[in-house]
């Protein structure tokens, strides 16, 4: 049940990317500066923001970036957390000695701390910000993987093919790391809502995405000045940024449920 | 225990080492010149050239980076650019609001949490409980730059209760604490219903029943205060949260603490504040951690002679 209810979410959200833009009789960025701030109509069901643009097509512009941004961050985090994790969990010894201390300093670090130091100090844009939500983002999966490469190295088939004299990338790549991958896939699902939270926080703060490019949190930013006025530029980015987190969320949640029979209660 | 806590201890010297040494490399990761950077393209070479000496970037890079570890031995974070004050007089100056927004945030989560998570627990697959936690799944996916916004609105704008931002009075601290308490608040009654159903289970549980105790009373007498360890423990890890969480929320509320001394320090281009902001977090967020570690230590055994 969760996983459909996700599903259905997270399939709405992808079609909204892709189609809502070109289906939309408006342009993101046209400006109708004389109708700036109107409320919900029927020309415009979310109304119009500070600039007189259409939030809805902004909305649908802005699921790009969101989706865009979640699937790079967690593209690379897990690429590079597969490797490090494995690597470490595999071999042991003092490679994994290096490679755990530096996930526990980077683990030691709350939430998306290291993420806002790092788009401070490269500056703000979408690249900077998939490349700090990555440096972040890898130490999770890279967790996970050692733990569970570190028990299959112990796997009767790990040692059969040790034995018959496969080298340690086939071994790893080949019986090692698909042994993670279901648990690789829950954790991307629920990385992609951590990745689009942690995307919004950065441009509502001003230190990701960059107007006039739509992102919801750079909407809600902008509608901070208008609680009083126009309460409609805060609320609708807010519904579209809650209700894709949740459906990553359902998503990852029912397929955990699917992959651990122990959470199944 | 005295064992487990030198260990503890220990083994956190390394990461706070590990801590310092990526917040000094954060100024080095400065596209260009990072004096440049901060004093704009208008400014002379002289300019920069002087302010390159004050933050000594003329100097080897290991000069710098001993003498930054050196100050922070001695609690000297440098000095700020655009204050021209020293970094650690700033943080002590805003240290007090966050921490007021931080405490009165848990005090909100658990006050909020616990009683949801008992009620959840007792009525465990029926009506009240999907109540519960439907609440909590939404708590947990509403993000706090939304919330804050949407409890303005709502507390400010239409009713007048509160003010919408600033400090000075306890009505100023009530959306901020309620916003950045919120996911905690999910979290923790979650953990609260996982927790106190596993208790519920529990044979004395059964038995304070049977020798006549009402169910109100063997939930909270008995199988509540021995499903609290847990709890605690995930209060003592969420620290981070809320601490990270401070920085939205204080930007939302225009609330005076160091996550807003922290973006405007970034919008400065402030980089010694920035270190400095950056620093203070992520070690008050080493230690809190440190403290949970120890202190389920000391109520668990089992944990310190692993």
């Amino acid at each position: 049940m969760m996983v459909k209810v996700g599903g259905f979410i997270v399939a709405l959200a992808v079609a909204l990317a892709l189609f809502g833009p070109s289906l939309s009789p408006y342009d993101p960025s046209t400006q109708e500066l004389a109708r700036r701030l109107e409320g919900p109509s029927l020309q415009h069901p979310f109304g119009l923001d500070e600039l007189g643009r259409d939030i809805l097509t902004r909305i649908a512009s802005g699921a790009r970036i969101s989706l865009l941004v979640g699937l790079a961050v967690v593209s690379v985090s897990s690429l590079a957390g597969m490797f490090f994790g494995s690597v470490a969990g595999y071999f042991g010894g003092r490679v994994d000695d290096v490679i755990s201390r530096v996930i526990d300093v980077l683990m030691a670090f709350p939430g998306i701390l290291l993420a806002i130091a790092l788009v401070a100090v490269l500056g703000p844009s979408l690249v900077n910000v998939v490349l700090a939500l990555s440096v972040i983002g890898w130490v999770g999966y890279a967790r996970l993987v050692r733990g569970q490469a570190l028990r299959a190295r112990e796997f009767e088939f790990v040692q059969a093919a040790r034995a018959l004299g496969a080298g340690s990338p086939r071994i790893v790549l080949r019986h090692v790391l698909p042994t993670t991958l279901p648990s690789v896939v829950v954790q991307a699902t629920l990385g992609m809502a951590g990745a689009i939270i942690a995307e919004a926080s950065l441009s509502f703060l001003g230190l990701g995405v960059q107007p006039p490019t739509p992102s919801w949190g750079t909407m809600l930013d902008a509608g901070r000045a208008h609680l009083f006025d126009a309460p409609h530029l805060t609320v609708f980015p807010g519904v579209a940024i809650a209700l894709l987190v949740l459906g990553f969320n359902f998503l990852g949640d029912g397929l955990r449920d699917r992959v651990d029979p122990k959470m199944q209660r | 225990m005295a064992a487990y806590l030198v260990r503890r201890l220990l083994l956190t010297i390394p990461v706070l080492l590990g801590v310092a040494t990526l917040v000094f490399a954060l100024i080095h990761l400065v596209p260009g010149d990072p004096a440049q950077a901060m004093l704009g393209e208008g400014a002379s070479q002289e300019e920069v050239q002087r302010l390159r000496t004050s933050l000594g970037l003329d100097r080897p890079l290991l000069a710098q980076y001993t003498g930054f570890l050196g100050g922070l031995v001695r609690g000297d974070l440098g000095t700020s650019f655009r204050y021209n004050t020293p970094v650690t007089q700033q943080i002590t100056s805003r240290l007090g609001n966050t921490a007021k927004l931080a405490l009165a945030a848990m005090l909100v989560a658990i006050l909020f949490a616990v009683p949801l998570g008992i009620i959840a627990a007792v009525f465990r697959g029926r009506a009240p409980d999907h109540a519960a936690m439907t609440l909590a799944l939404a708590g947990i996916s509403m993000p706090n730059f939304w919330l804050g916004p949407l409890l303005a609105i709502l507390f400010a704008v239409y009713l007048g209760w509160l003010p919408v931002s600033g400090t000075g009075s306890l009505a100023h601290l009530v959306l901020p604490a309620v916003t950045l308490g919120a996911a905690l608040s999910a979290i923790l009654a979650r953990m609260t219903r996982a927790s106190l159903l596993e208790e519920l289970r529990e044979l004395y549980v059964l038995a304070a029943r049977a020798r006549g105790l009402s169910g109100a009373r063997a939930v909270l007498r008995h199988a509540f205060r021995n499903s609290l360890i847990p709890v605690v423990t995930i209060i003592g890890l969420q620290f981070g949260a809320v601490l990270t969480g401070t920085i939205i929320t204080e930007t939302i509320f225009a609330w005076p603490g160091l996550g807003r001394l922290l973006i405007q320090a970034i919008n400065f281009r402030d980089y010694p504040l920035v270190q400095g902001c950056i620093l203070f977090i992520a070690v008050t967020y080493v230690v809190m951690n440190l403290l949970t570690d120890l202190t389920y230590g000391l109520l668990d055994p089992r944990i310190r002679y692993e």
